[in-house]
């Protein structure tokens, strides 16, 4: 199931998508709160949870409060080995659109590199988008992070 | 100290009188690896598989881990649980691949040979050979017996809902393992009244199982290392707390009450991880709501000797499983869960307190982090030795925090059992 959106709308996703993937992972925490509307959600969570329909998620934000709360708990108060991550993004799968938002999907890798240690693959998973449009431009209003590495190798830190 | 003369000793080497040095051996060795699979995890002891929530209907199974072997806990037609080996008793093939699942039977794919729920072999193609051209060609031979053949089948003890299991036939009652003390506490989260479960966390710690056991016996780091802890008063050094044990010390209980001693209680002032300044933008994280059968205390984390670390840390209830593999790694997995009757408020305050837990919580993501970097040391420098001293050399229950009295309870009896000349 897909729909067919404008070509700037296509563009705006496209630049939203890139753009987010660039905040995170280029250590720009402040910025990535400002990625989501006020009442944003996000959730990172196991697929095996997602497809049961348990609620229990990972993680389970809503709102900038929350968001901005994470971003300082992994500036100040998590200890945590320092690391890159890098994102790679699928192009957006548009399952719907209209005058206030847009509903999307993309297939996301982040591979991890702590210092003077080899890159692996983190984290493999989609996104599941509700993507609101606001006077500033495209919001998140949800973003879902549904992950295939239910196990994770020891810890997350960062936002995926 | 006087370090022993090889970097690689064959035996660990313990300090002193008693267990308030802990020898890196004790987390490098395969050799006592082994040992701890065989003596802890497979004989004498009880392990945790799973709460009942999770197989709440007639042939509902999920397959899960004892030490490094795979089992399957299922509800039969008779409401019966068991819990049997995923070995097939033929040519021993894991044969229970899903992680979850309704079954009538367990047939293992490579010959179709076909178990109960509870783990008798009920059948096997060809037993009685191929009839061809008045011949019989083949079979099992004339004295195979199916009833020799059936799975590995568990002792099972379940209680309040919760699904303990041992390889040992011969392991004492569920309730004598625990002991009263403990019992208690167990009792205390666990009193029958139906669970609900929210949800899985997984993660691969990178580091000895013992490790994890100590880290939920070590009631002197969470107000240093988790400065969420800290400042919200969850967890501090001045709150009222106990450390109690079993008579034989491998089970614990870290009990406190969260204080109302201020932010600048003087007991914090030494401690660098305390932020004063720091304000929640989203106070509803720590939206608490005391519930009845807290009686009292808003954090009580239960170690149960190998295998499970049962968490109350004030809303937020889980079952914490340890799945070794091998000497330098475990599985830790988290069964999130709530009570039945819960209010949709309280299962999403539940829920929003899962944030503070799990493989990226608030105050857990960074247990796993320090678990991993004791490892790394060991493997380097195997002959050395860790300290938990803190509140003496003994291994007696306390009315404070202050103390590594249960992670040298635990290797009391740990070189008890690992020591045995049997």
């Amino acid at each position: 199931m897909s729909a067919v959106i404008s070509a700037d709308d296509w563009v705006e996703l496209n630049r939203l998508y890139a753009a987010y993937a660039s905040a995170v992972d280029g250590g720009d925490w402040d910025a990535w709160p400002e990625f989501f509307t006020d009442e944003g959600i996000y959730r990172l969570q196991p697929r095996e949870n997602f497809e049961r329909g348990l609620p229990l998620a990972t993680l389970s934000f809503k709102g900038k409060g929350m968001l901005k709360d994470r971003v300082y708990g992994i500036k100040e108060t998590l200890f945590h080995d320092p690391y890159y991550q890098r994102h790679v993004t699928g192009a957006p799968l548009v399952h719907s659109a209209d005058a206030g938002k847009i509903e999307s999907e993309a297939n996301y890798a982040v591979f991890r590199t702590k210092l003077s240690e080899p890159t692996m693959v983190f984290n493999v998973g989609r996104y599941i988008d509700i993507v609101a449009r606001t006077p500033a431009g495209l919001r998140f209003a949800s973003r879902s992070c549904i992950y295939d590495s239910e196990l994770i190798p020891n810890s997350i830190i960062y936002p995926i | 100290m006087s370090e022993s003369s090889t970097v690689f000793p064959d035996l660990p080497h313990w300090e002193g009188d008693g267990t308030h040095r802990i020898p890196f051996l004790a987390y490098t060795s395969e050799d006592i690896y082994k040992r701890e699979l065989e003596r802890l995890f497979y004989k004498g002891h009880w392990c945790y598989v799973g709460l009942e929530a999770e197989v709440p209907n007639p042939g509902d199974f999920i397959r899960t881990a004892i030490g490094e072997r795979s089992v399957i806990m299922a509800r039969d037609t008779s409401g019966d649980i068991h819990v049997v080996e995923n070995v097939c008793a033929h040519r021993g093939m894991r044969f229970c691949r899903e992680r979850h699942g309704n079954r009538k039977e367990f047939v293992c794919p490579y010959h179709q040979w076909t178990y109960t729920l509870g783990g008798d072999l009920q059948g096997l193609p060809f037993r009685r050979g191929l009839k061809q051209d008045g011949k019989v060609l083949g079979g099992m031979p004339p004295d195979f017996n199916t009833a020799e053949h059936g799975l590995t089948k568990l002792k099972v003890a379940r209680r309040g809902g919760v699904v303990f299991a041992s390889f040992d036939a011969q392991v004492e009652a569920f309730e004598s393992y625990l002991g009263p003390t403990i019992l208690h506490y167990f009792d205390r989260m666990f009193s029958g009244r139906k669970l609900r479960v929210l949800g899985y966390n997984r993660q691969r710690i990178p580091g000895n199982w013992k490790l994890m056991q100590e880290n939920i016996k070590d009631p002197y780091h969470p107000g240093l290392l988790h400065t969420w802890f800290v400042t919200f008063g969850l967890w501090r050094a001045d709150n009222k707390s106990q450390l109690k044990m079993d008579e034989h010390r491998r089970h614990a209980a870290m009990i406190s009450t969260r204080g109302n001693q201020g932010r600048s209680a003087e007991q914090v002032t030494q401690v660098s991880s305390f932020k004063e300044s720091m304000q929640l933008h989203d106070p509803s994280f720590l939206d608490v709501v005391p519930e009845p059968w807290w009686n009292g205390p808003t954090v009580v984390m239960t170690t149960i000797f190998p295998s499970v670390i049962l968490q109350q840390q004030i809303n937020s209830i889980s079952t914490r499983q340890i799945q070794p593999r091998g000497h330098g790694a475990f599985d830790f997995v988290w069964t999130h869960f709530g009570f039945e009757d819960d209010d949709e408020a309280m299962t999403q305050r539940r829920l929003r307190q899962a944030n503070l837990f799990g493989p990226a919580g608030f105050v857990s993501a960074d247990d796993g982090e320090v678990i991993e970097f004791s490892q790394q040391s060991f493997e380097s420098k195997p002959f050395h030795r860790s300290l938990a001293e803190m509140g003496g050399k003994g291994t007696e229950d306390t009315e404070h925090m202050v103390s590594e009295t249960l992670i040298r309870g635990m290797y009391r009896y740990w070189r008890s059992v690992m020591e045995d000349r049997k």
